[in-house]
């Protein structure tokens, strides 16, 4: 097989869509998170359950949806429900995978999307919470998509929107949020991260074909662990780059 | 005896909260059961129930089933101080904080455009002051506090936001579960002044069908003090009797009813009509700066005399038989 072409993005959605396992449930975003649980529902996870916040359950999206509440989101669907009742499964129990982005990380996975500067008279209003802090709370694993740099792998952020682990090991479930939860993977431009089981901080457990560890490790403003044999992500095949493209025709998410 | 205690107060402001009896005897005294004709105008309608400084809320998601006729009209009539549920609020939300009229929100999703980007207008008004965030909450947050106000309770548990800087800001209480003992949020009931919601149909008595997910209208239809319908359609009230499993928000919670054909232009209706990407690009585009801002409203609400005259200048039928056919993806 020859080199396949693809672009950083599209890396990132193989990357995100690789984590997925068939038979489970995730709720999605738009965007990224997306694309990447398309990807899997039409390579190895048929099963996977697609699911938006605003009532979409199991929707056969034919186009990328722009809002998690467009009539994309629950095109033929199992289930057109509401809000209540799609945090109320998160709540009880039934979301499996959640993905995120944020405009800070801290070395624990806590999220920022709400401002940058003081919270009464911010420098940047981000738009807040969302569903982030809802989805951070209730997935049984959560996966962050975002872009890594020294300011955004942030030592301190200036807002906590949304739980990691909060400053250690075994504080979320002293904090009163469900037992077993939290972030579960980060992906960024140059890696991706795992959660050290012993501190709950934030590893590299793998760098994206053509970057270095060191380089990984440089971009960030707190130190980041690595795991004992930090690996290298697996390009898409041409097959998984064909199924993007299809996805995302017109390049709303993928730059062609 | 079980016991428990308080751990922890959010600082934010408790936006439309009752003490519930009291807001039992509002509603006795308030909302007619009775079954009469509330069909209105969209003007008359927001006179009547949209005061100065009231706690408005807006049905719909993002750029989904918005009652923008009802938007366009408080900008219109120059509504002053009002507080604004920011629950995933975009293009109600720009318009409304950029126009001035809103100057407070509770903020779950706001200032933001979802993948298109930030609100360049609203952003603007809360980084200068003008606009407050008076608390902030989060999606399921937003709507469990109507729910709890749905049901008729002062509060709400749930087991989200803890330990973070949203809860903080939020107006929550975080106490020990009296029977776990582990802690747990209580959200305040939310009951805001008035609930604007656009539905596909809906008969002259207000009970209304929603095609499509309910996002939170349900709960917020109930949890509203008043509730103002727009509807693509006003249908006959046999067509809801037929089949009346389909009536998400019933009569007896709706106080007044006005036909608006396209009436979320230029979000989408889901099954009828697709974004105006073009027009929110313009927005978007003209909001960069205050002048141009301004330069929209004056084209867009000050400059014609109603949303009729509004679709006309946003492309007429020509551009809303486009858009039913993207909806349709005819394409």
């Amino acid at each position: 097989m020859g080199e396949v072409a693809y672009t950083k993005t599209e890396l990132l959605v193989t990357v995100a869509a690789s984590l997925l396992e068939d038979g489970r449930s995730a709720i999605l975003g738009t965007g990224l998170p997306l694309l990447a649980g398309l990807l899997a529902q039409k390579t190895h996870a048929p099963n996977l359950l697609l699911i938006f916040e605003a009532g979409g359950y199991g929707a056969q999206v034919p186009q990328l949806p722009i809002s998690v509440g467009d009539s994309r989101t629950f095109f033929r669907a199992n289930q057109a429900s509401s809000m209540h009742d799609v945090m109320s499964s998160g709540q009880a129990g039934h979301i499996d995978y959640g993905f995120l982005g944020a405009a800070q990380i801290d070395c624990y996975g806590n999220l920022n999307t709400t401002v940058l500067g003081p919270h009464a008279l911010p420098q940047v209003r981000l738009p807040g919470s969302g569903g982030a802090a809802d989805i951070g709370s209730f997935a049984w694993k959560t996966i962050v998509i975002m872009q890594q740099d020294e300011r955004r792998f942030a030592r301190k952020l200036d807002f906590l929107t949304t739980a990691g682990y909060l400053d250690g090991p075994g504080a979320r479930e002293r904090a009163g949020l469900p037992v077993g939860t939290g972030p579960y993977r980060v992906i960024t431009q140059l890696g991706l991260y795992d959660f050290d089981p012993a501190t709950a901080r934030m590893r590299l457990c793998a760098v994206h074909p053509g970057v270095t560890v060191e380089e990984a490790l440089k971009a960030s403003g707190f130190e980041l662990l690595t795991a004992p044999e930090p690996n290298e992500t697996t390009a898409p095949t041409a097959e998984q780059v064909r199924i993007m493209r299809q996805l995302d025709p017109t390049g709303l998410i993928l730059p062609h | 005896m079980r016991r428990t205690r308080v751990l922890f107060e959010g600082r934010g402001e408790p936006l439309g909260w009752h003490d519930p009896d009291e807001n039992r005897a509002w509603v006795r005294d308030n909302k007619s059961r009775a079954l009469v004709d509330k069909r209105t105008t969209v003007a008359e309608a927001v006179a009547a129930y949209v005061q100065d400084g009231a706690f408005i809320a807006v049905g719909g998601f993002g750029h989904v089933r918005v009652p923008m006729a009802l938007v366009y009209e408080i900008v219109r009539q120059r509504k002053q101080g009002l507080a604004l549920a920011g629950k995933t609020a975009v293009h109600d939300c720009d318009i409304l904080v950029g126009s001035g009229c809103v100057t407070r929100v509770e903020a779950a999703y706001a200032f933001g455009h979802e993948l298109r980007g930030l609100s360049a207008a609203s952003r603007r008004k809360v980084e200068s002051g003008a606009c407050r965030v008076v608390a902030e909450n989060s999606n399921a947050g937003f709507q469990w506090r109507f729910l709890a106000a749905m049901m008729g309770v002062s509060f709400i548990p749930t087991r989200h936001m803890l330990g973070t800087e949203t809860l903080q800001e939020s107006s929550a209480v975080v106490i020990e579960d009296p029977f776990t003992g582990k802690p747990i949020a209580l959200l305040p009931a939310c009951q805001p002044d008035v609930a604007l919601l656009h539905v596909p149909r809906a008969d002259m008595y207000g009970n209304c069908q929603i095609d499509g997910i309910l996002v939170e209208d349900l709960e917020l239809s109930r949890a509203a003090r008043r509730v103002i319908v727009t509807t693509e359609r006003i249908v006959d009230p046999e067509t809801i009797r037929q089949r009346p499993w389909l009536t998400s928000i019933p009569f007896h919670v709706v106080d007044a009813v006005v036909e608006v054909p396209h009436g979320a232009h230029p979000c989408n209706m889901p099954y009828l009509y697709f974004f105006d990407e073009e027009h929110i690009a313009e927005w978007r585009a003209m909001s960069r700066s205050e002048e141009g801002a301004q330069d929209y409203f004056e084209k867009y609400v000050f400059g014609v005399p109603d949303y009729a005259a509004y679709l006309e200048r946003a492309g007429g039928e020509a551009r809303m038989e486009a858009l039913r056919s993207l909806e349709a993806m005819e394409s």
